[in-house]
């Protein structure tokens, strides 16, 4: 008996992990997936339903509005978030003065909430007090910007804001990639001529493959869960103009009280993370073997 | 720490174009500023909208400096008014969200340390496929699992409560205090291990004895990673708590909607800045940390 629990003890160490994982995970999916086939209403039921909810879903305005919302949201926070990463990155490369200091300022917003984000945003972007009014103040008496409170451009506000957030993260995670390229290289190429935009376009940003792919899954994975940062900034309004699916989830859930429903917009979800995630996961295990 | 890029023959090429160079060096300079300052537009107006009066703030700008050090909204958005009812303010819900995050890191970075432990210590057949079980719960939308998790805390009768919340961020922070752990002792050399093995260390003692001396940096990342985590969450703690239980989060964002008769963006600014300084304190004083926990398990955002 003893020899059989020390032989077992780190199988023991590992179960309660793995048990809540198996649970509370791929459990707790499962359900969802089973409830998605139902006709939940308030309360879970659990007579199968067939794929009515899906049905039901794709055939809702607000849903459709939310995957628009969330395909506009994902191409423009992945280009900028892309783009505003790698300048920094690069230009912070260069041997700049108190790099440091730079560094921080930029990434200072990971370490803040999306509520307290949005809250700031949302008082900057406001039109009677904030960004509006200080530019008719300067001067600039026909100046507008009413993006927060119109239907057609609030969800660009969301935009602004989750860059702001994350931009410096891809500034993180590319100039840990520059970094890590050998000296010799670029040294190699400078004396065969290559001038420093030709290092970078032609050698460096290249070989950062890897980072842009990493960024990529990173980035489109927290434009599908972003959920806060619209509560705290436009809580999907005006009207339902900048509802995101995750968002669809809670309030049909919640307040609709359409349990069925909203477990097929989460399955939506999970496939759409998985469709991302699975060749990603695949990709670095297979990386991993090769070391 | 660039190491020594310009070498001689380098040099004299870069002699060639000097005043491009110059140009150059300018236009960085004014790019990286230029950044700098989006960067910290939105915290400079939270902090000086918190120090101005109401009658400042609608006669000023965004920009404009407050007329002098007024921390009256701080007070308020951290005691309240004292009038009774609808007198909501913060500090009740500060406390909620340390009484939440204390034991949950605790718990979920244990857990994750023996996980870890046991992946690279104590490799047994298939160990693979269980990190990758393990890892996968790092990427769920945590959409598909609010319907249940919201129905087992009710059955639980820990629903809106702090201990709910406790058992949600233990749970869901496993896979990453484990693909922490994991990945940092896989770079420690299992010789220390088996040595100790020959000598009858027991698995315990060599978690104890070997690793946990030589864990601090990976302790430290996991954390802050988890503090950060489990303070700034929102979904978690609006969808299962309200009221009196609810985490700091939540409190804000209901503050700052409750639209009570007259807007107070000064105590909106004061709130988000107490529902924000602690991470903040935790990114300026162990920056260095904070950045290794997300490059190397930023996937949750």
């Amino acid at each position: 008996m003893l020899k059989w629990l020390e032989k077992n003890l780190p199988k023991i160490v590992m179960a309660p992990a793995v048990g809540l994982i198996g649970w509370f995970v791929y459990g707790f999916v499962l359900w969802t997936l089973y409830i998605s086939f139902t006709n939940s209403k308030i309360l879970p039921k659990y007579e199968l339903w067939g794929v009515g909810q899906y049905f039901k879903l794709w055939g809702s305005r607000k849903w459709l509005i939310a995957v628009d919302n969330l395909l506009i949201f994902t191409a423009l926070f992945l280009i900028f978030c892309v783009v505003i990463g790698i300048i920094l990155a690069i230009f912070l490369d260069q041997k700049i003065r108190a790099e440091g200091v730079l560094r921080t300022i930029y990434l200072y917003p990971m370490a803040l909430s999306f509520i307290v984000t949005g809250t700031a945003w949302k008082w900057i972007l406001n039109p009677t007090l904030g960004i509006q009014k200080m530019f008719i103040d300067w001067g600039f008496e026909n100046f507008t910007f009413d993006w927060l409170v119109n239907r057609e451009m609030a969800i660009y506000t969301i935009v602004i804001a989750g860059v702001w957030q994350s931009a410096g993260f891809v500034m993180a995670l590319f100039l840990a990639g520059l970094r890590s390229v050998e000296d010799e290289i670029v040294k190699a190429a400078k004396i065969d001529g290559a001038n420093l935009f030709t290092v970078y376009w032609k050698i460096l940003l290249p070989m950062m493959r890897p980072v842009f792919f990493t960024s990529f899954v990173i980035l489109v994975h927290i434009s599908i869960k972003s959920y806060d940062l619209i509560v705290a900034l436009t809580q999907g309004g005006p009207g339902i103009s900048t509802t995101m699916p995750a968002l669809y989830m809670t309030q049909t859930a919640f307040h609709k009280s359409q349990v069925g429903l909203s477990a097929a917009s989460a399955m939506m979800m999970f496939m759409a993370v998985a469709a991302v995630i699975i060749p990603y996961l695949y990709s670095e295990l297979r990386r991993e073997n090769a070391r | 720490m660039q190491g020594s890029l310009q070498s001689s023959s380098y040099k004299q090429l870069e002699q060639k174009s000097k005043y491009t160079n110059i140009f150059l060096r300018w236009f960085l300079y004014f790019v990286l500023i230029l950044f700098a300052s989006y960067f910290i537009f939105p915290l400079y107006v939270m902090i000086v909208t918190s120090l101005k009066t109401m009658e400042e703030i609608r006669q000023g700008t965004l920009l404009t400096w407050p007329s002098g050090l007024n921390f009256d909204s701080w007070a308020v958005a951290w005691g309240g008014r004292g009038y009774g009812a609808g007198d909501t303010y913060l500090k009740p819900y500060f406390w909620n969200s340390i009484k939440m995050v204390v034991p949950a890191v605790f718990f979920s970075t244990f857990i994750g340390a023996m996980a870890g432990y046991v992946l690279t210590k104590w490799r047994f057949k298939g160990d693979k496929w269980v990190f990758l079980f393990l890892l996968f719960g790092c990427f769920i939308p945590y959409q598909a699992i609010l319907l249940p998790m919201a129905r087992t805390l009710g059955v639980l009768g820990i629903s809106n409560s702090v201990i709910g919340l406790v058992l949600v961020h233990t749970v869901y922070g496993i896979p990453f205090t484990t693909l922490f752990f994991r990945n940092f002792y896989v770079s420690i050399p299992s010789e220390l291990v088996k040595a100790a093995r020959i000598d009858g260390a027991g698995f315990f003692k060599i978690f104890f004895k070997i690793l946990l001396p030589i864990s601090t940096p990976i302790i430290v990342v996991t954390v802050i990673w988890q503090f950060t985590q489990i303070w700034n969450d929102f979904l978690f703690g609006s969808t299962f708590s309200f009221g009196e239980a609810a985490p700091i989060q939540v409190a804000l964002n209901n503050m700052v909607l409750s639209s009570t008769s007259v807007k107070e963006y000064n105590v909106d600014m004061a709130s988000a800045i107490i529902a924000g300084i602690p991470t903040l304190i935790v990114y300026v004083l162990a920056g260095k940390y904070f950045i290794r926990g997300l490059t190397s398990g930023a996937v949750k955002g």
